[in-house]
């Protein structure tokens, strides 16, 4: 069992739990995961590290309720328990001084993109980070991640705070404005990174993103996770989550993971229905 | 015929003249629509009779046939006199999971392969013997734990909990080390819990095994990937251990390459088979994973191993409506057990063999629709002494199906090995290890089953697991490592 010691709503359907994992915690570098299942007929569903603290032996995870597992756990409050955690997993995101980074999270992207974005500031990179949401409340970490960038530029979708648009407007200002741009790096729904990619593949800038694919074992024997990309197949979990952006087939993404569309609204509504039983 | 009467003793001619027992099994029309045990096990009565059988060889070739010498002849007579717990402890001095290995084992090519009545007759039921005492013990719950030598303050770390691991443990507890077995997944027993499914091998059985070895002292810790969570270096100059055992199998599963094998609906047998197994998918939605919907649909699995077979069974008892397997060589090559492919076949799974998919084919929503194949033709035999297949021209054709199953075996997984960069590793990236001694390249390291050989058998992990254990005990008695062979 794994003790949750703090938890916190960030924004409507978005919580921060810190959760005692002290293995986890004294191993983890940015761009790595979890897997976690809430109890004995639970899934497993992995979730990015935002942050850790070893000498507590605490990580932190930021969860966007979407779903039954996901929702759930958002439920939980500090003194409750997660059964099974098991990390960190995935390679950590590649750290070196780029010279100028720009650091895009789009939603929940934003807190995965939090731990890679302040490692790479601190290995003396420039970073200007893009935070979008579809509206106001739905912007998370704005003060953390101001903390940590040299810019920050804020979208939503309908103008409710920053500028009304979308991550992509704000990246090929930057880049259209003749600024130099050393190296990318998006986080978010399949789409956005898709646009993103697309926004910076003629300049040939360095563009990496973290796929977010179907997982169920984490550790490279399954295959539920592979993506495509033009050297061929690879397993999210082991080979990445991070990819070189040009490479990735984001259509086969998109449809690999509606592929329990079904199941998981089955799924869902069972849950709202009746909570308790979980 | 009662267990406990006395038995005049029968000549051999008369032991001859008894017919092989029967495994009683669950109607195939049955069992294809649940996941309870097809082989119901044998009566005392079918068990007395079966043993009986058994000439009591003075030099038994059964034995020989066994990967870990279980005294056949001897837990056979055990049985003969009704003192079935005896005959369970005569095979626990050799082989800790009977109930498991009963089940699983392909004694067609080992024990009963060899058993001199084959030669005329039915060889002895061995395996349906072996798992009726070891069924036998269990319900008794008279499980006598067997002593451990008092603490010798050294302590071993065994990477993966399947047969090799806990063999290892096992015999390592007893001897007297402090043992802790660390497993990636959540649960503890490798491919007997996430790959070969519960009507095959009752994961309660498993379950049991374990709880047997947690009481003698065996420490589980589960959620830890060695690689990722701790390094073996780590584990060695940080956690204080003195040696270190691998046995993590040979997990990575094999695709077949081509076109359309990212569809939805197109599975690897590990995926299909851990959903299934480990997260109870065929429970959704009382169990939270999700797996395909095979409910009235037409489904394929590719391959011809243990693990095509129970894949297709599986999806199967999913409610596939024509079950498809798809082999590339003739069902004499199949290298699944002759008693799989017969309960295939009972439980109406249509074998397709000479037949190879060569492209996947999907709808505009991208889940799989068809799988095109091609005829084979079996060639000249290749240098493995088996005839190769290859393609008959013009033969290509269109299979409608909406779930596929690739079942192609497995390759070992890297994670250890990549992290661990004094430990070498073969062409294949198998661990390197002394074949006698199970050492690796480095000092207090072994590797044993599945990610020394490829994907093998249960047993002879097993067997595997209980030399390593024999060789780290030495080592850690005599405390030197002397310059292994094989590595
Ligand atoms: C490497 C990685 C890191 C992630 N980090 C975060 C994070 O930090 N915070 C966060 O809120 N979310 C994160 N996610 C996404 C998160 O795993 C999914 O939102 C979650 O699994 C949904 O489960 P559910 O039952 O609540 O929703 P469901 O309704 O079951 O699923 C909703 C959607 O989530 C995705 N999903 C479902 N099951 C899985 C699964 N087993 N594995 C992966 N994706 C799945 C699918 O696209 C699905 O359509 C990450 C995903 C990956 C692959
Ligand atoms: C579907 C299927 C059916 C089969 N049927 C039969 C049969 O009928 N009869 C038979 O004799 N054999 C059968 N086999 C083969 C047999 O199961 C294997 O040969 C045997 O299980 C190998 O044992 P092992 O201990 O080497 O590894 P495994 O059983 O593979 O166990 C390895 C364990 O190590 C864990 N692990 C891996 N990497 C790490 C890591 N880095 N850190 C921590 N843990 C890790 C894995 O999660 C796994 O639990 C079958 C195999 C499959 C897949
Ligand atoms: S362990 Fe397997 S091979 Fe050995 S006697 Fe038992 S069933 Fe036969
Ligand atoms: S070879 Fe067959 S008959 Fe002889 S002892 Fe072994 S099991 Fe009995
Ligand atoms: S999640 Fe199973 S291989 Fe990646
Ligand atoms: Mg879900």
């Amino acid at each position: 069992m794994f003790l949750i010691v703090a938890a916190r709503f960030l924004a409507p359907d978005v919580k921060r739990f810190t959760i005692e994992a002290p293995r986890v915690a004294k191993k983890r570098k940015a761009g790595q995961f979890v897997i976690l299942r809430l109890h004995a007929h639970g899934e497993r569903i992995p979730l990015t590290i935002a942050d850790s603290d070893p000498d507590a032996g605490t990580i932190t995870i930021i969860v966007q309720g979407v779903g039954k597992t996901t929702k759930l756990l958002n439920m939980l409050e500090a003194g409750d328990a997660v059964l099974d955690l098991v990390g960190p997993l995935g390679r950590p995101s590649e750290i070196e001084r780029f010279g100028t980074a720009v650091v895009i999270g789009g939603g929940v992207g934003a807190a995965i993109a939090y731990p890679t974005a302040k490692a790479l500031r601190e290995a003396g990179n420039h970073v200007i980070a893009i935070v979008g949401a579809r509206s106001r409340e739905l912007v998370i970490l704005e003060d953390e991640i101001r903390a940590i960038s040299d810019e920050l530029l804020i979208t939503t979708d309908d103008g409710t705070y920053g500028t009304m648009g979308f991550v992509t407007d704000q990246l090929r200002g930057i880049i259209e404005s003749g600024r130099r741009v050393d190296y990318v790096l998006a986080i978010g729904p399949p789409r956005m990174m898709q646009a993103v990619a697309e926004a910076t593949r003629a300049r040939g800038i360095r563009t990496v993103v973290s796929l977010n694919s179907l997982m169920v074992d984490g550790t490279g024997m399954c295959g539920g996770c592979r993506i495509l990309t033009t050297g061929g197949a690879r397993f999210a979990c082991v080979d990445g989550p991070e990819f070189d952006a040009h490479g990735v087939d984001f259509d086969l993404l998109v449809q690999r993971n509606r592929k329990y569309a079904r199941q998981e609204a089955e799924s869902l509504r069972r849950f709202l229905e009746h909570p308790e039983r979980d | 015929m009662s267990a406990n009467a006395p038995t005049p003793p029968l000549s051999n001619k008369e032991r001859v003249k008894i017919p092989r027992q029967h495994m009683p099994e669950q109607d195939a029309g049955l069992r294809r629509s649940n996941f309870e045990e097809v082989n119901q096990g044998l009566t005392v009565l079918g068990a007395t009779t079966e043993a009986l059988r058994c000439l009591q060889c003075a030099s038994p070739k059964c034995m020989a046939g066994c990967p870990v010498g279980v005294k056949v002849k001897d837990f056979v007579e055990l049985i003969v006199e009704g003192d079935y717990l005896r005959a369970a402890a005569k095979i626990r001095e050799d082989n800790i999971l009977p109930a498991i290995t009963g089940r699983v084992c392909p004694q067609e090519t080992q024990c009963e392969g060899c058993c001199i009545l084959g030669n005329k007759f039915e060889p002895l039921g061995i395996g349906y013997l072996e798992r009726f005492v070891a069924d036998y013990e269990r319900q008794s719950g008279q499980l006598g734990l067997p002593d451990r030598a008092p603490p010798t303050g050294k302590k071993v770390a065994i990477v993966g909990s399947g047969p090799a691991g806990l063999s290892a443990a096992g015999d390592l507890v007893r001897m007297g080390h402090a043992v802790t077995v660390f497993e990636a997944l959540h649960e503890i027993g490798g491919v007997l819990i996430y790959g070969i499914p519960e009507f095959r091998l009752p994961k309660e059985i498993v379950r049991r095994e374990v709880d047997v070895m947690r009481a003698m002292g065996v420490d589980f810790q589960t959620n830890v990937v060695i690689g990722k969570t701790v390094t073996i270096d780590e584990l060695m100059a940080d956690e204080g251990y003195d040696a270190v055992l691998v046995a993590t199998g040979a997990g990575l599963p094999k695709f077949l390459g081509v076109p359309g094998e990212h569809l939805n609906g197109v599975y690897s047998a590990n995926e299909f088979l851990t959903r299934v197994n480990l997260m109870r998918a065929n429970e959704f939605p009382e169990y939270d994973e999700p797996v395909f919907d095979v409910r009235g649909r037409d489904i394929a699995v590719v391959g011809g191993g243990n693990t095509a077979m129970d894949a297709v069974r599986t999806a199967a008892r999913l409610g596939a409506k024509t079950s498809y397997l798809i082999y590339r060589r003739s069902e004499a090559e199949m290298p699944a057990r002759a008693e799989e492919a017969k309960h295939a076949k009972e439980e109406g799974i249509t074998f397709l063999c000479l037949t190879n998919p060569v492209a996947f084919l999907g709808e505009e929503d991208g889940f799989v629709r068809s799988v095109r194949c091609m005829k084979m033709e079996l060639g000249e035999p290749d240098a493995s002494g088996r005839r190769s297949p290859r393609p008959i021209p013009d033969s290509e054709f269109e299979l409608p199906i909406q779930m596929a199953i690739i079942a192609l075996g497995t390759e070992a997984n890297p994670l250890v090995q990549s992290t661990t960069p004094d430990l070498k590793t073969t062409r294949k990236g198998y661990i390197a290890a002394d074949p006698e001694t199970l050492r690796t390249s480095k000092k207090g390291v072994f590797a044993g089953g599945d990610i020394v050989t490829g994907g093998a058998t249960v047993i002879l992990a097993m067997g595997a697991g209980r030399k390593a254990a024999a060789s780290i005990a030495d080592y850690l008695n005599a405390g030197t490592w002397d310059q292994p062979q094989g590595a």
